[in-house]
This record gives C-alpha cells, sequence and structure tokens, in this order.
C-alpha cells in the first residue's frame, strides 16, 4: 500500500475515534453512553498538556537545552489569539454564516490556532536568540525571566483584560484539541527522527563535538526553540478557546514548572514518556482531590492541599530513584519494534 | 529630593533583605553549582518559625530586644537545621546525577516546603507581631527612616561582617572555600565535603531565616507563598553581583532593591507604570546575562573541553 494511502487512513481513523469521544463528552451524547462534565475536562486537558509536554520535550529532552518558560510562550499564543477571537470572530462568523455555524466557528479556531503559533514562533525567536548563548543554569533562569516579563507585560495590557481577566470565545472542543494534539505528536517525532533531529540530538549528547562535527548549533538550537513555542502557542490557543476565560495567573512560572514535571516523569528525551507524563499530572492531583479531609480538634486539614505536597514527594522521590524518569530515553513500543525487526532479513552492505 | 531619599532608604531596606537571602543562594552555588530554588522558602519558614516563637512564648505582647534577639536566633537555628535536612534527604542522594536532575529535585523541595505549609497554617496570610517599638525618624524635610528599617540595616551588616569573618578567617571558612575552589582536590585534601556542604546550606538558611525575621518587622504580613517572588529576586542578585561571589551577591541584591523602589517612584515619569515593579528584576537580570554573562563581580571562567 502506498505511503500516503497509509497515512490518509491513519489520519482518518484518528479523526473518526476523537470525533466518537467527542460525541461522548456530554453525559447524554453518543446514545446515552456518554461521560460527565468534569471528566470531559480532564480529557481536554489531558490533550493540550501532551502538547505543551511533546513541545517542550523537543527542547528540552531531544536538543538538551534547559527551558523553564514555557507557560510564558503558551501565554502569548493564548493571548493573541484571543484578542483576535475576540476582535474579528465575531465579524467572520456573521460572513461565514452561509456555511454553517460550526464550519464558521472552526474557520475562525484554524485563523487563531495560526495566529498563536506564529506570535509565539515570534517570541520565541526574540528569546531564543540572545538567550541560546547562554548554558544550563544560566539558560534555565533566563527563560524564567522571560516568561515572568511576558506575563506581568500582559498583565498590564488594558485590552486584553489586565489583571481582571479576559473573556474568549469559546471555539475550541475536545476534537480539535485532540486533532492538534496528535498533529503536534506526530510532527515532533517526525522531526526527531530527521536529519536535523539527529543533529539536535548530538547537541544534547555534546555540544561541542556536534560543533566539530559541522553541526551549526546556533541555528538548530533557535529552530527547537521557535517550533517548540509555535506548538506551546498552540496550546495556549486552544486552552484559551476551550477555558473561555483567560487569566494571567493560569500562566505563572509554577505551570512552567508543571510542563517540566511532565517531561520528567515520563522520560526526558522519549515521546512516549512526554506523553506519558502529561497523563499522570493531569491525572494525579485530581485523583489525590478524592482523598477524603481530616479533622483534629477544631482544625480542619484539607487534603485538596495536601495533594499539591504528595506530588511534590512523587516528584523529588522519582529524581532520587529514578532520576532517568519513568522510560528515560526509551518508547513504549520499542521493545515491540525490536522484536520485529529482528525477524525480517537484513540486506545491502555491512 | 526628600522623595528620592525616602526612595532610596525604601530601596536599600528592601535590598538589606535580598541580599541576605543572595548570600546563601551564591554560596550553595558556589560549592555546590546548584540553583537551590528551595532557598526563597526558607526564608518563608524562617518568618512562620518567628512567627511560632513570638506567639508561643509571649514576646507578641510586650516588645522588648530581648524577645526580638530570642526569636531572630530561634528561627535562624530553626531553619539552619531545615536547610541540612533538605541538603541531607534531597539533594545529597541526587548530587551524583546531571544538573537537570539536582536543579528537577530543587524545584520539587519548593513546592514541598510551599504546600506543606499552605497545608498545615492555611493560604491566609497571618500577622506577625511587633517585636520592638516601631517609630519614624525625620531625617531631613519629609524624608523618614522607621526603627525597623534601621534594625534592618544594622542587624544584616552584622551579619554580613559575620559571614566575613566565618568564611576568611576561621577553618571551616577555609575548608568551604577550598571546596568551591574544587571538591575533588578538596576531598584528596581530607577535607570532609559532605559535613563542609551541610554547614553551607545551614549556614544560607539561617540567614535567609534572619532576612525572613526582619522583614516580618518591617512588613508584617506573612503568607506561605511569601518566598517565591522574593526568592527569585535574590537570586537575581546574587547572578547580577557575579554567582558564587559573596560580596556580589550583596551589591546585588542592594541594587536590585533600589531599582524596584525607583521604578515605583519615578518610573512613570519615564513611562513604566509601576505595575512593572517585579518585572524590573527580570529585565536587569537578562541584560546582565547577556552583557556580562559572569556578573558585576564575577570572574569568566574558560570551558575546558
Amino acid at each position: 500500500m502506498a505511503t500516503w494511502l497509509k497515512s490518509f487512513i491513519a489520519g482518518a481513523a484518528v479523526i473518526l475515534v476523537l470525533y466518537i469521544i467527542n460525541a461522548m463528552m456530554s453525559s447524554t451524547g453518543f446514545f446515552g453512553a456518554g461521560i460527565d462534565d468534569y471528566q470531559a475536562r480532564l480529557l481536554v486537558f489531558i490533550g493540550i498538556n501532551v502538547i505543551l509536554a511533546t513541545s517542550l520535550n523537543l527542547i528540552n529532552g531531544f536538543t538538551g537545552q534547559f527551558s523553564i518558560g514555557h507557560a510564558g510562550f503558551m501565554a502569548v499564543g493564548a493571548y493573541s489569539s484571543a484578542y483576535f477571537s475576540v476582535t474579528y470572530g465575531r465579524g467572520i462568523e456573521a460572513s461565514l454564516s452561509g456555511l454553517g455555524e460550526t464550519v464558521a466557528s472552526s474557520v475562525v479556531l484554524l485563523i487563531a490556532i495560526v495566529i498563536g503559533a506564529l506570535v509565539a514562533s515570534i517570541a520565541g525567536l526574540i528569546v531564543g536568540i540572545p538567550s541560546l548563548r547562554l548554558k544550563g543554569d544560566y539558560l534555565a533562569i533566563v527563560t524564567l525571566g522571560f516568561a515572568e516579563i511576558i506575563r506581568i507585560v500582559i498583565l498590564n495590557i488594558d485590552a486584553v483584560g489586565g489583571a481582571t481577566g479576559y473573556q474568549v470565545p469559546g471555539y475550541a472542543n475536545f476534537l480539535w484539541i485532540g486533532i492538534f494534539a496528535v498533529i503536534t505528536v506526530v510532527v515532533i517525532h517526525n522531526i526527531v527522527k530527521s536529519d536535523a533531529g539527529r543533529a539536535l540530538v548530538s547537541i544534547r549528547e555534546d555540544e561541542l563535538a556536534a560543533e566539530a562535527m559541522g553541526v551549526n548549533t546556533t541555528r538548530y538550537k533557535v529552530t527547537s526553540f521557535v517550533i517548540g513555542s509555535a506548538f506551546a502557542g498552540i496550546a495556549g490557543v486552544l486552552f484559551a478557546h476551550y477555558n473561555k476565560f483567560l487569566s494571567t495567573n493560569d500562566f505563572q512560572f509554577i505551570k512552567s514548572f508543571e510542563i517540566i514535571i511532565m517531561i520528567v516523569i515520563g522520560g526526558m528525551g522519549s515521546m512516549t514518556g512526554a506523553i506519558l507524563g502529561a497523563i499522570i499530572v493531569t491525572l494525579l492531583p485530581e485523583l489525590l482531590r478524592q482523598l477524603p479531609d481530616i479533622h483534629i480538634g477544631a482544625t480542619e486539614f484539607r487534603f485538596a492541599d495536601l495533594r499539591l505536597v504528595i506530588f511534590a514527594l512523587i516528584l523529588i522521590l522519582t529524581m532520587i530513584l529514578r532520576p532517568q524518569g519513568i522510560l528515560g530515553t526509551a518508547e513504549i513500543g520499542g521493545f515491540l519494534k525490536r522484536f520485529r525487526r529482528a525477524d525480517k532479513p537484513t540486506g545491502g552492505l555491512k | 529630593m526628600d522623595t528620592f531619599v525616602q526612595q532610596l532608604i525604601n530601596g536599600l531596606t528592601i535590598g538589606s533583605i535580598y541580599a541576605l537571602i543572595a548570600l546563601g543562594y551564591t554560596m550553595v552555588y558556589g560549592i555546590l553549582r546548584l540553583i537551590n530554588f528551595a532557598h526563597g522558602d526558607i526564608y518563608m519558614v524562617g518568618a512562620y518559625a518567628g512567627f511560632i516563637i513570638a506567639t508561643s512564648m509571649g514576646f507578641a505582647a510586650q516588645p522588648s530586644a530581648f524577645g526580638f534577639v530570642v526569636t531572630l536566633l530561634g528561627s535562624m537555628a530553626i531553619a539552619a537545621a531545615i536547610g541540612m535536612a533538605i541538603e541531607r534527604f534531597a539533594y545529597r542522594p541526587v548530587r551524583k546525577y546531571s544538573k537537570m536532575t539536582t536543579l528537577i529535585t530543587a524545584i520539587g523541595m519548593s513546592l514541598l516546603i510551599e504546600y506543606l505549609f499552605v497545608f498545615i497554617f492555611s493560604g491566609t496570610p497571618r500577622s506577625f507581631p511587633q517585636l520592638l517599638p516601631n517609630d519614624n525618624i525625620t531625617l531631613f524635610g519629609n524624608a523618614t527612616i522607621s526603627t525597623s528599617q534601621i534594625l534592618i540595616f544594622v542587624v544584616s551588616i552584622l551579619l554580613m561582617v559575620l559571614l566575613q569573618w566565618i568564611i576568611f578567617k576561621t577553618k571551616i571558612g577555609k575548608a568551604m572555600r577550598a571546596v568551591s575552589f574544587n571538591i575533588n582536590s578538596a576531598k584528596l585534601m581530607g577535607i570532609n565535603t559532605d559535613f563542609v556542604i551541610a554547614f553551607t546550606f545551614a549556614l544560607g538558611s539561617a540567614l535567609a531565616a534572619a532576612g525572613g525575621v526582619l522583614t516580618a518587622q518591617y512588613n508584617p504580613k506573612i503568607e506561605p507563598l511569601m518566598g517565591i517572588m522574593t526568592g527569585l529576586k535574590a537570586f537575581v542578585a546574587a547572578v547580577l553581583g557575579g554567582i558564587g561571589n559573596i560580596p556580589g551577591a550583596v551589591l546585588g541584591g542592594l541594587l536590585i532593591g533600589a531599582a524596584e523602589t525607583l521604578v515605583v517612584g519615578y518610573g512613570s515619569t519615564i513611562g513604566i507604570p509601576s505595575t512593572y515593579r517585579d518585572a524590573v528584576a527580570f529585565a536587569i537580570l537578562i541584560l546582565v546575562l547577556l552583557l556580562r554573562p559572569a556578573g558585576l563581580l564575577g570572574s569568566n571562567v574558560q570551558e575546558k573541553v
């Protein structure tokens, strides 16, 4: 079967599955077999976090740079696209009303995504070019500083609500978020498996050696930074248009840390690891929320607060007991592949 | 002129606190090459420890110099013990791993302390009791300095002199300098590096706790997340001065404090609204790292292949 046909069928299957899940997103939907709003929301956030984690994994896991300001780029994407949707969304929807409501809102969302990704990648370029002269800790702290500056600047722009928050039309649903999560994973997977990906990994392994072998390290570092930022921007756009409300508090550096934690727990430099990490980090605090409260005398200790303590403990213990994360740089399914390859006849010169 | 002097006094007050915290960052970085993200939270722990001592021992009811000294020393001791415990149980096991691992452990530690305190004390701010009578002294014109500000200056200068003495005149100080120069050679020379590292954490944590108690005398509102922003700015101060460099940390702290209050005071005249206060430190940081990555007083280190 031709490769393009294979990809086409795979793509169609993915969209079909996502469509069915999307239909199940309300308790009455999909012939009554739906899930409640809370679970639906969790699924959506898993999707957004998968985009964030895999895109940060490109920068931190595969290129070996240390960015701890990913939430800043997410904020840039979220706010720039939200400004577009609020200002021009209704107008575009009205002019496309002949095509039906769904198509019209989808068109607006797609334009918003393009805008968010572009603006975030420009921000990534502006941050990336000067900061990638720095290494390790210094790079980390500069990315953190930039993310905070971005947040404070947004906080001071009254056109996007400033400190009071920003109402955004809710164009995004699980279908879109799922599709873009899959696109992100596929694109980043393909980048990593390409020549450019090899160059990125060589920078991670030994930057000086990579440079000596003729890899233009600065160019590749900036490229990976820009691509990572663009996807963070997309995650921001989807978050904005799903959540319908933006506040700069959503993009504090604790959010950047959360994304770091996803890729660290899953295993830095592993695609499936980042996805696994995103799922764990989204679900674990919610599972811990189920724990009951305790009362000692008159004081009430709320487990809702303790869940973050447990979360931090898990992070520290992961670092002590398994610093490479759950998967390390391995992939789920990697074993299977190795198994299969052994059966195939190997040809060519050795 | 009056306002300028007033702004400067206020700026240097905050700057002294940043300097006290920055010393801990810079010492730990100098020895372990680790950004101890939990250090800002130790400052918060110090403030809470002081709060508990002051309220449980009844110093809150009657302001006295004795009560203040006991609170200060007590909270420094508690913070030193916690700092050593953090090093022993979280950082030592990961010391042999990559930088990324240690940094993430530090981030985890920071989150752990913050949310443990939110859990125990709840997120609502507490009011720290006034331990010494507070008056305003008029310098000239409208510029005033409060006794709590004088207290901050005096205590932080005393502590910095003490630190300088420990590092340059005592045996353990010599060991600290040796370890920061080259940890492996220091080990070969028979220095107990684990002890020196633990001592460094104790020293840094005690200074941060002193900063916490002093801040609480100036601005009595304490809450579990107060260490995040202050800690970050103190870290910026350490980088500005040249990380690993002790006089640099003090200089950086004072500069950041002054810059911040001057932006609040005068920024609007050159088009920077005072709400950009928190961005100032980061903007300075980025400029410094791009123009002079080693910091103001630091020296460049050549990378070896």
